[in-house]
């Protein structure tokens, strides 16, 4: 089967790069999988966990806050404002934030904060 | 000691302590531009893909939106000079100031009005001693930006981009800012950000364009949830990646000038040295050879007048 390459980069780094079948996102209107020799697409991401499956099988969960995604010539770009690394978060520092947020009822900085334990717990 | 020679030694003592000071700012400065430097190439990859991304929108549809297209009678424009917060960097505040200052003559003969956003201490003193109106102003991250800083420059003239011109909105974004093009070369630019010409859009953009010209068409983009939808998301985005751009252009500018500024002072530091050094020198040989010539004055005439007592 067809590969496609994926970038991903946030505003001031480089996050994952890397050949990947399948890339499951959030988009404005709902979850969006994409394989290769998907049609050209450019859409607005929602803060959620995206998911890519690496060619050799494994699993690559990164949490983006924000951002787009597009996708032609079975090259796959992530442009996120801020995107982390399941393996990067640090779930202790995150829950905390979901308290913080939540007792100043912060919706933004509480939604970002379950999108980075969502993709921590989906890595173990 | 003679008293000239306590002034040369005072001087010299004087000189050495600024030099220590002047070389300690160039080495953090040489050492905060590979820095600065990484945190541009860091960058460029969200930038380059964020301009091939608006580009694929601006050229697969035919949406028109107000950041893409070109008032027909633009009448007012907004400005954002970049300067440091900081001294000590030779001409790089003043340099980015007088091309803002061009800039600012060019559109105003072009019959636009020109709004003014600073950023950067230098720059705002410069306008505030002038008493020029500023519309907004950042300090205290010259140095080293954020993409945080970058945004919060970005939401008010985004803001004042999509009011309409008639209520205090503007239908232009220029920048002005230090492009950093090597160690030993900083040039001040001023670019157009909005509305959009894909032509200066930096390489992503030119390919495009260029693609464009060979009359391959880019390929028919979905639009996810609609052209309109991804372009309101895609500008602001555009506008923050820009400005953050610029701000680590600029920064790395500054670092690179307050580095040779310093080398400078130090050099000229050594050099006051080297010469005090010959003047104290030649002061302490003075003071030695009038000694001897007392000395030997004052033998010869002890001896003078032994020699008329006998």
């Amino acid at each position: 089967m067809a590969d496609l390459h994926v970038e991903l980069v946030a505003a001031d780094r480089n996050v994952w790069s890397g050949e990947a079948t399948m890339v499951v996102a959030r988009t404005m209107s709902g979850d969006i999988g994409i394989m290769a020799n998907h049609e050209p697409l450019l859409g607005v991401l929602r803060s959620g966990p995206v998911t890519i499956r690496t060619n050799d099988g494994g699993t690559v969960i990164v949490a983006v806050h924000g951002g787009f995604i597009s996708f032609a010539d079975n090259k796959l770009s992530i442009l996120a404002e801020i995107a982390e690394l399941a393996d990067e978060i640090d779930v202790d520092r995150a829950e905390r934030a979901l308290q913080a947020a939540k007792s100043e009822a912060d919706a933004g900085a509480e939604r970002r904060a379950e999108v980075r334990l969502a993709a921590a717990a989906g890595t173990h | 000691m003679g008293a000239q020679i306590r002034v040369y030694k005072r001087r010299i003592r004087s000189v050495s302590a600024t030099k220590k000071i002047t070389k300690a700012m160039e080495m953090i400065a040489a050492s905060r531009i590979v820095k600065a430097q990484r945190q541009v190439a860091a960058s460029s990859p969200y930038a380059d893909e964020l301009t091939r991304a608006v580009t694929a929108v601006a050229t697969g549809s035919n949406t028109k939106h107000p950041l893409t297209t070109e008032a027909e009678n633009p009448t007012r424009a907004a400005l954002l000079l970049v300067t440091s917060d900081r001294g000590l960097a030779g001409g790089y505040s003043s340099n980015a100031i007088k091309a803002a200052d061009r800039l600012t003559e060019r559109l105003r003969a072009e019959g636009k009005e020109v709004l003014p956003y600073v950023i950067g201490r230098k720059g705002l003193a410069y306008y505030s001693f002038r008493d020029r109106d500023v519309v907004d102003s950042w300090t205290g991250f010259s140095d080293s930006p954020q993409y945080a800083n970058a945004k919060a420059v970005a939401a008010p003239l985004i803001e004042a981009l999509t009011t309409d011109t008639a209520e205090g909105g503007v239908d232009e974004l220029h920048i002005v800012f230090t492009e950093f093009v090597s160690m030993m070369t900083q040039t001040p630019v001023g670019r157009r950000l909005l509305p959009l010409s894909l032509e200066d859009a930096g390489t992503a953009g030119e390919e495009a364009a260029a693609e464009r010209k060979k009359g391959e068409a880019l390929p028919l983009f979905e639009f996810e949830p609609s052209a309109e939808g991804v372009l309101d998301a895609l500008l602001p985005r555009y506008v923050e990646s820009r400005i953050y751009n610029a701000l680590l252009q600029a920064a790395a500018s500054e670092h690179a000038a307050r580095r040779r500024a310093m080398k400078s002072a130090t050099d000229n530091a050594e050099d006051l040295i080297k010469s005090l050094t010959r003047l104290a020198n030649a002061a302490r040989q003075a003071d030695i050879t009038q000694e001897i010539s007392e000395i030997v004055g004052g033998a010869s005439a002890l001896a003078d007048a032994n020699a008329g007592s006998d």
